[in-house]
């Protein structure tokens, strides 16, 4: 196949770009399609794009309007607006600035929002025993629910020493 | 040499490389993007410092190697042996990768998060590389305070990365599946599960020489160990779906196998002009015939080492000058015909 632009060289970037319903096929040579700016996909599209567009669903829509009241992340100045343009976070604390809006879009793209794999060892500590107590209450629960009253006691008690612990901390 | 390039690893008439790729930032500060120079450096030291003092542990000299100090065909030539990814070579200002000797560790600073610590094995051995990835992991804790959150995991710049921070992938060579076409039905129930496929060298979606990419999509609500048991359970059941079609035709189409890949060793050898998506896929019946033991002469690992070599960036290291595409075709074939060459003697 030659190439549609230059009618030269051989066709090898073939492209097939559906807009509003309408099928249009694109075939160009490397040379062509590098001067084609219409091929450029890393500006027209990306994760991070594809990511921002999910949030759409979520925020504005013309029958309910988003005034200007722009969220700032207080630890590095960015905004909301600039993550939904760019896909990125810029810094650690925008996700506790910006958590409730991220929620949604979190659990769109990995179907879940709780973590439960490995944890920092050193700045963890707290968290492992955050699991732990959780873990000991359903069983707590799954006790009290099996008339196993006597496991049930011990585990209240090992519930009691666990909150203890994590007070101290 | 990277290691997955000059040996071979378990399942390596399939599984060419395994990788598990983990995603981590300093506590407190901007992601890389928007990260002064004081601080992006002094990041790169606590990091190159860990992992240079614990050379007791790891048994490891550690090189560190500057974006900026290095040219554009250096950079090229360190992305298509896997080593770094195009986003750190881009970033020329804070950009830095440590490497072992045996370029299997690579740890990239400042790419889109400040650390990513990257294990490449040669074959099928996933475990093994979040092993190591793990280990290192944890003696950079020692020094270094993570961003985490209680829910979220480890808190990474883009939000696909979050939780775990975990990436992990095979590197596939599929040719009888794509041959027989059966490779769409398993690219489908891939991505159903949860697995993203990729093409390898060459943009978006094509399958250059039949190498496929496999890598985990969720990061976040799964432990690290079901995500690489998953990924390994699937890589498992693809190989042996590879090995049932290749054999079914070395049982019921041997001539026109055989006779496909005696004439891509044919062009190889002979070719004076060659591109890389050609050659990548002339490799790729080749490498079936070796698998197959139609060709007896040529090993796996100087096959794979091959599909390297003929990348523009390698391509132009080893002559050690700049190439049009017109030239590095001709260099291109230059190169294999010169490799076979040496092979046979």
């Amino acid at each position: 196949m030659v190439c549609q632009q230059c009618n030269e060289r051989k066709a090898t970037v073939h492209m097939t770009k559906i807009l509003q319903g309408k099928k249009e096929e694109i075939h160009l040579c490397e040379q062509c399609a590098q001067e084609k700016e219409t091929l450029n996909f890393e500006n027209s599209f990306s994760i991070h794009n594809f990511l921002a567009g999910l949030l759409d669903g979520t925020t504005g829509t013309p029958f309910n309007p988003q005034y200007a009241k722009e969220i700032q992340c207080s630890e590095c100045g960015h905004s909301y607006d600039r993550f939904k343009q760019v896909g990125k976070l810029n810094c650690s604390q925008c996700y506790q600035q910006f958590k409730q809006k991220l929620i949604p879009l979190i659990r769109k793209v990995q179907g879940n929002v709780r973590h439960t794999g490995k944890v920092p060892k050193r700045a963890g500590g707290i968290i492992q025993l955050k699991r732990e107590l959780k873990d000991l209450r359903s069983r707590l629960a799954a006790a009290v629910e099996e008339q196993e009253f006597e496991r049930a006691a011990e585990l209240r008690d090992e519930i009691k020493a666990l909150e203890a612990r994590i007070e101290e901390m | 040499m990277a290691g997955w390039l000059n040996e071979t690893g378990p399942q390596a008439d399939i599984v060419i490389s395994s990788r598990v790729r983990v995603a981590r930032n300093v506590d407190g500060l901007s992601f890389p993007r928007d990260l002064g120079e004081v601080a992006s450096n002094n990041i790169k030291q606590k990091v190159y410092d860990a992992v240079s003092n614990a050379n007791a542990i790891l048994r490891e000299e550690f090189k560190l190697i500057a974006m900026g100090d290095i040219g554009e065909i250096d950079r090229l030539n360190y992305i298509e042996r896997h080593l770094i990814s195009p986003d750190l070579a881009e970033n020329t200002t804070t950009g830095n990768v440590i490497l072992n000797q045996e370029e299997t560790i690579s740890l990239m600073i400042h790419e889109e998060d400040h650390i990513r610590i990257q294990c490449l094995l040669p074959g099928l051995q996933l475990e093994k590389s979040w092993d190591i990835a793990n280990k290192i992991d944890d003696l950079l804790e020692e020094r270094i305070n993570y961003a985490f959150d209680e829910e979220l995991g480890y808190l990474t710049a883009c939000p696909t990365n979050l939780g775990t921070g975990i990436r992990a992938s095979v590197m596939l060579h599929l040719p009888a599946l794509s041959l027989t076409g059966y490779i769409q039905g398993i690219l489908r129930a891939a991505g159903q599960i949860g697995l993203a496929v990729r093409g390898i060298y060459g943009e978006g979606t094509e399958f250059l020489g039949n190498l496929y990419q496999i890598s985990n999509q969720v990061t976040l609500g799964m432990m690290e160990e079901e995500i690489i048991g998953n990924l390994n359970d699937v890589t498992l059941q693809i190989i042996e779906k590879e090995r049932i079609a290749r054999n079914n035709l070395l049982h019921t189409k041997k001539i026109e196998l055989e006779d496909r890949v005696f004439r891509s060793f044919g062009i190889l050898k002979n070719a004076r002009k060659i591109t890389a998506n050609e050659a990548m896929q002339l490799i790729s019946d080749v490498k079936l015939g070796a698998c197959l033991k139609l060709i007896h002469e040529i090993d796996l690992e100087k096959l794979n080492s091959l599909i390297a070599m003929i990348q523009q960036g390698s391509l132009q290291k080893h002559f050690n000058t700049s190439l049009d595409p017109k030239e590095r075709d001709v260099k291109r074939a230059e190169l294999i015909r010169g490799y076979f060459k040496l092979k046979e003697k």
